[in-house]
């Protein structure tokens, strides 16, 4: 990688490295790879800052991204106005929060906001049923839809008002086994 | 002046804010989830007003589009927060006089109120001492007071703690990389201020240390991430098998990593010394292969079996000399090959509890797991990983199945069926499965009991020499889906089933290995037990030979020829060969079971679908799951075997890591060309430490029979290192005796007497069980503050609804729309008298002004909806921050604070 300095300054790719969970190679790769979604679009030089945004739809195409029933939603959490287009700063910023380094809160920060569909920063039962529609592909049917939301609730609303908010969020993914490794994607 | 005066007001606000936060995302988020937008165009306006360095700007994110709304809104913003602060600056000068004289505690305990004003204050002295003192930065650090010193240098730990944190923050990049260059900024001027005098040379020098090392430590990061290898094969794979497989092929590319520093260690300090500096092949008998089998040692059947040339090199035991020092360097081979047998167990012992270790602090609280079925299954049953649309339906469609099953357990949870049946096949179950286990340990025995007649007798096929290897390796491959087959009739719950299954495929190994043991261990001691009568042997023929008559006495006769030597049978090589050929073999049933089992069968699927009566892809034989189970068990005994066998066989440790190297290439390859993504789920994360755990057990197990040997078992007279010895370890005596001065050897002498070495033992069993009963109320300490905290949230929902209905009855006249809002306003202001209490009672010491404070704390947010109403003390970020603020949250995250100061 030569031609990494006509890329990123030595103080950006410094600056990259103590927001982020990446290594100068691993920052490297992830900008080309930022860049082939859209060659025309992303400049070959960011010494200068240029603001450029990848629209989502060409985000969603990634294939880390493409079978992720959740891809819109992650695209609009890590956008910067919740439309889904990002910029690489964006982009950096989820791979970040997606990489085997991020500590366990900051995952479960972000994936509570995933799973947040109306931004109320609730998880409410609509938000729930929302999920459990992308997770099926919507082939369980209304009454079983309702009846595992029900239980999800019951199982994780620990002050009982209907809805889970971050606390709960929290507690209960801290207790799950499989959150680490599932929440997870490998650049 | 002015300008930059507030920019660095500002950041030091941010900087308290940052401390506030720093905890974890979950303590201060809340506070966080609405204003983050706001925040960020703060954070980009931050550089341009303190107008530092150009090009920064760009840095921060990018200065909003022009004629965009954010940029509008951004520029409103601005102006407001301009006036504002044109305001906050002139309270600011006229109060700092007096606020100077206040007692410092105070302003302390106070600073999280008005932070902002307090800083700036601050701000403005630490300027004026920097321009009276116009003179070196010495001196003005020393016109510093001491408290300042110390507050600067909080701060700038402070600074340092947010930088290190950065990355974790649940920040928009655009903020992070504001607040980052803020903080570097600010510890860049300040670090230079403290330390005083000589001192100030020395911390200048320690800062510029730890500079350094930082930046090595990430250089050197950098240069590790490049070196771990097979990242995106493994990347290809998760995304086609989703996590479950992928931990299969991580777990090899570690084993493979822990097998090169073994090997690095026995070739570095034994092979090479032995083939650079000792003697040559052909010198002494041990390195010589005896006239008998000249003929055909170097015919490929015999080395295939690890015999003739092979046989007599350095590869195994046999072939080192007891000589104690070899070459010019002197070193000391005897002692180097015992070191290196130890440390290789004592390396894969710390490595592997290690790694357990570290991953054991990940997970948390294990024991409630089955209170979140549902919830589980719905937040983290999904693995992001997966990027292969074919995997992703077959995800679909285990995670319907798996949300269907707990559907219908949870309506039929207590459906009884026919308990009778169940328990009569369970039993059945287990009655084969340990008839299975005893008849393959029976055979065992008898194939290697029927080997050593073989190796009697003189002319045997392939088959004979072979049969133990065979064997073994049949029984572990169609073992396991006999097993699977009979565990069927039991009717587990999968996951259940699935622990059983991996038993019981463990104590299959674990009894085939160690009758294979058994019987070897059998061996040896006949071996033994003929080593005297060779010997005999040995001497009288070199005595007859030297002795001989009818030779000319005067001229002295040549030494007998190496190979003429009788020599006894060597049982630490016998054991090493049979090690290395369990591997090899074990390593090519591996490969041909993948070839004809997954490969073949695919192809067959693949191409004879076209001319078939059914439908084969989705019929009966169809393609082949990955079998991670099996394979990781295999891989686990595999390195027991490599453990047990790398004394005897220094060379078996590279043939391991070559064997690592090929399965890792062709197994990416077999997985990718013709497995099929698993239709049962698997939990991988969990077992990841499972599968350690197995690792550790076969560890022990298979440094028993090793410590066994060199402890009690003489060895032979002959051949290896330690010939001529009673016992494997007296070299260690030989070598205290000899190399050490005399005192030395009486501390070990000391070292060694029972009568310390079993107070040391007892020393250690009450080491454990006062570490033991520390982390016991250590961990009971710990559910009592959980259970605290769940209490305290429950009352302050209890008021917080009590609130909430009591607004919602008051806005039932007002607009539909205004309703919902005000009472989120209204929330905090009802609640904040009680976490005012809460922290009182916290904190005993600051009653007065503590309450004083919050109360008033509270008055801003209420009247925060109205922007027009706002307070001159309350900053505009932090006031429309607080009113998400969890109250009970902020309070206590100010009394935890306070400890710092």
């Amino acid at each position: 990688m030569g031609n990494k300095h006509t890329v990123f300054t030595h103080e950006q790719l410094e600056a990259y490295q103590d927001c982020t969970f990446f290594t100068r190679k691993e920052i490297m790769r992830l900008y080309y790879r930022y860049q082939d979604l859209a060659p025309q679009l992303v400049p070959l030089d960011y010494t200068s800052c240029p603001d450029v945004k990848v629209p989502y739809e060409l985000i969603g195409t990634m294939p880390e991204l493409k079978d992720n029933p959740f891809r819109q939603r992650i695209a609009q959490v890590f956008s910067e106005d919740g439309d889904g287009h990002m910029t690489l700063d964006n982009f950096l910023d989820m791979f970040s929060v997606m990489s085997e380094m991020a500590p366990r809160d900051l995952k479960a920060y972000y994936a509570f906001k995933i799973y947040d569909f109306n931004n109320d920063d609730y998880i409410c039962a609509w938000d729930l049923e929302q999920t459990v529609t992308k997770l099926t592909r919507g082939e369980l049917n209304a009454e079983e839809v309702s009846l595992v939301c029900e239980k999800v609730l019951d199982e994780a609303d620990g002050d009982h008002d209907g809805r889970l908010s971050l606390e709960d969020f929290q507690n209960m993914i801290l207790r799950a086994p499989d959150f680490l490794s599932t929440f997870h994607i490998r650049i | 002046m002015s300008h930059q005066l507030k920019g660095q007001g500002e950041e030091a606000g941010g900087g308290v804010r940052g401390r506030a936060r720093s905890g974890s995302p979950g303590t201060g988020d809340r506070s966080r989830k609405r204003p983050s937008r706001k925040q960020t165009y703060k954070a980009e306006d931050a550089p341009g007003r303190c107008g530092a360095q150009p090009g920064q700007k760009e840095r921060a994110g990018g200065s909003p589009r022009p004629g965009s709304p954010r940029r509008k809104q951004a520029e409103r913003r601005g102006r407001q927060e301009q006036l504002g602060e044109r305001e906050r600056r002139s309270a600011a000068e006229r109060t700092s006089e007096g606020r100077r004289k206040r007692d410092r505690t105070a302003s302390l305990r106070e600073q999280r109120a008005p932070p902002k004003k307090e800083n700036e204050a601050m701000w403005k002295q630490l300027k004026k001492h920097r321009s009276s003192s116009s003179a070196s930065s010495a001196s003005c650090g020393e016109s510093l007071s001491e408290e300042e010193l110390a507050r600067i240098l909080e701060q700038v730990e402070d600074k340092k703690k947010l930088i290190a944190t950065m990355r974790s923050k649940p920040w928009p990049m655009a903020r992070k990389l504001a607040e980052l260059r803020e903080a570097q900024e600010f510890v860049e001027k300040y670090e230079g201020a403290l330390g005083k005098g000589k001192g100030k040379r020395l911390y200048a020098c320690r800062m510029l240390m730890a500079k350094k090392w930082a930046k090595f430590k990430r250089d050197f990061d950098n240069f590790k991430t490049q070196c771990i290898p097979w990242e995106m094969k493994i990347k290809d794979i998760e995304s086609h098998f989703g996590s479950s497989v992928a931990s299969y092929f991580i777990f090899l590319r570690w084993m493979y990593g822990v097998n090169l520093v073994l090997f690095g260690l026995i070739f570095g300090l034994v092979i090479i010394p032995e083939v650079l500096m000792g003697m040559p092949y052909g010198s002494i008998p041990r390195k010589t292969v005896p006239r008998a089998e000249e003929e055909k040692a170097m015919d490929f059947s015999v080395l295939w079996d690890f015999e003739g040339y092979i046989k007599y090199s350095a590869l195994f035991y046999g072939y080192y000399n007891n000589q104690r020092t070899i070459g010019w360097l002197r070193y000391r081979l005897p002692m180097a090959y015992f070191m290196v047998g130890v440390s290789v167990f004592g390396y894969s012992l710390m490595i592997v509890i290690r790694s357990m270790a570290s991953n054991t602090q990940g997970s948390t609280s294990e024991g409630e797991n089955d209170n979140f079925t549902f919830s589980f299954k719905m937040f983290t049953s999904w693995d992001y990983l997966i990027g292969n649309s074919e995997t992703a339906d077959s995800k679909y469609a285990s995670i319907t199945t798996s949300f269907k099953e707990s559907i219908v357990d949870e309506q039929e949870s207590n459906k009884e069926e026919n308990v009778h049946l169940t328990r009569f096949l369970r039993v059945l179950a287990n009655f084969l499965i340990i008839c299975c286990l005893c008849g393959s340990g029976y055979l065992i025995y008898f194939v290697v009991k029927r080997s050593q007649e073989f190796s009697k007798m003189q002319n045997i096929s392939w088959y004979e020499r072979n049969e133990v290897e065979i064997v073994m390796s049949l029984l572990g491959m169609f073992c396991p889906p006999l097993f699977e087959t009979i565990a069927a009739l039991e009717n587990y719950h999968p996951r259940i089933g699935l622990k059983w299954q991996l038993g019981r495929i463990f104590a299959l190994f674990l009894g085939n290995l160690y009758t294979f043991l058994l019987a070897l261990m059998d061996d040896v001691h006949l071996k033994l037990s003929n080593e005297e009568t060779i010997k005999n042997i040995t001497h009288w023929t070199l005595f007859h030979y030297y002795n001989a008559s009818g030779w000319n006495e005067s001229v002295p006769r040549p030494p007998l020829h190496p190979a003429d030597v009788p020599r006894g049978s060597c049982w630490e090589t016998a054991v090493g060969i049979e090690f290395m050929r369990l591997t090899v073999s074990d390593m090519l049933v591996t490969y041909i079971t993948i070839l004809l089992g997954d490969f073949l069968r695919a192809c067959f699927v693949r191409f004879m679908n076209y001319c078939w009566c059914w439908d084969l892809e989705a019929g009966f034989p169809s393609y082949a799951e990955f079998d991670i189970s099996g394979n990781v068990l295999g891989l686990i005994f595999n390195q027991g075997m490599i453990w047990m066998g790398s004394f005897y066989a220094p060379g078996l440790v590279g043939i391991n890591v070559l064997r690592l190297l090929t399965s890792m290439y062709f197994q990416c390859w077999a997985v990718m060309s013709s497995n099929v993504p698993h239709e049962r789920v698997f939990k991988a994360s969990r077992s990841n430490n499972f599968y350690m755990g197995l690792l550790l057990l076969v560890l022990f197990l298979s440094l028993l029979p090793v410590a066994y040997t060199i402890m009690s078992l003489p060895p032979s007279f002959d051949c290896g290192p330690f010939s001529g010895k009673n016992r494997m370890y007296d070299v260690i005596q030989e070598t205290i005796e000899n190399d050490f001065p005399t005192f030395l050897g009486k501390i070990f002498a000391f070292l060694g007497n029972p009568g310390l070495i079993i107070p040391a033992i007892l020393l250690m069993f009450l080491a454990i069980y006062y570490l033991n009963s520390v982390s016991k109320s250590l961990s009971r300490s710990n559910a009592q503050l959980r259970k605290k905290i769940q209490a305290l949230r429950e009352i302050e929902k209890s008021h917080k609804s009590v609130k909430g209905r009591a607004t919602a009855r008051d806005s039932e006249e007002t607009a539909n729309g205004n309703s919902k809002n005000s009472t989120q306003l209204q929330l905090p202001k009802g609640t904040m008298h009680h976490s005012a209490s809460q922290s009182q009672t916290l904190d005993q010491k600051a009653q007065g002004p503590e309450a004083s404070s919050s109360a008033g704390k509270a008055v801003p947010p209420a009247s925060q909806h109205l922007p027009i109403s706002r307070s001159p003390g309350a900053r505009p970020g932090s006031g429309q921050a607080r009113p998400q603020a969890h109250p009970w949250r902020s309070a206590s995250g100010k009394s935890a604070q306070r400890p710092h100061h």
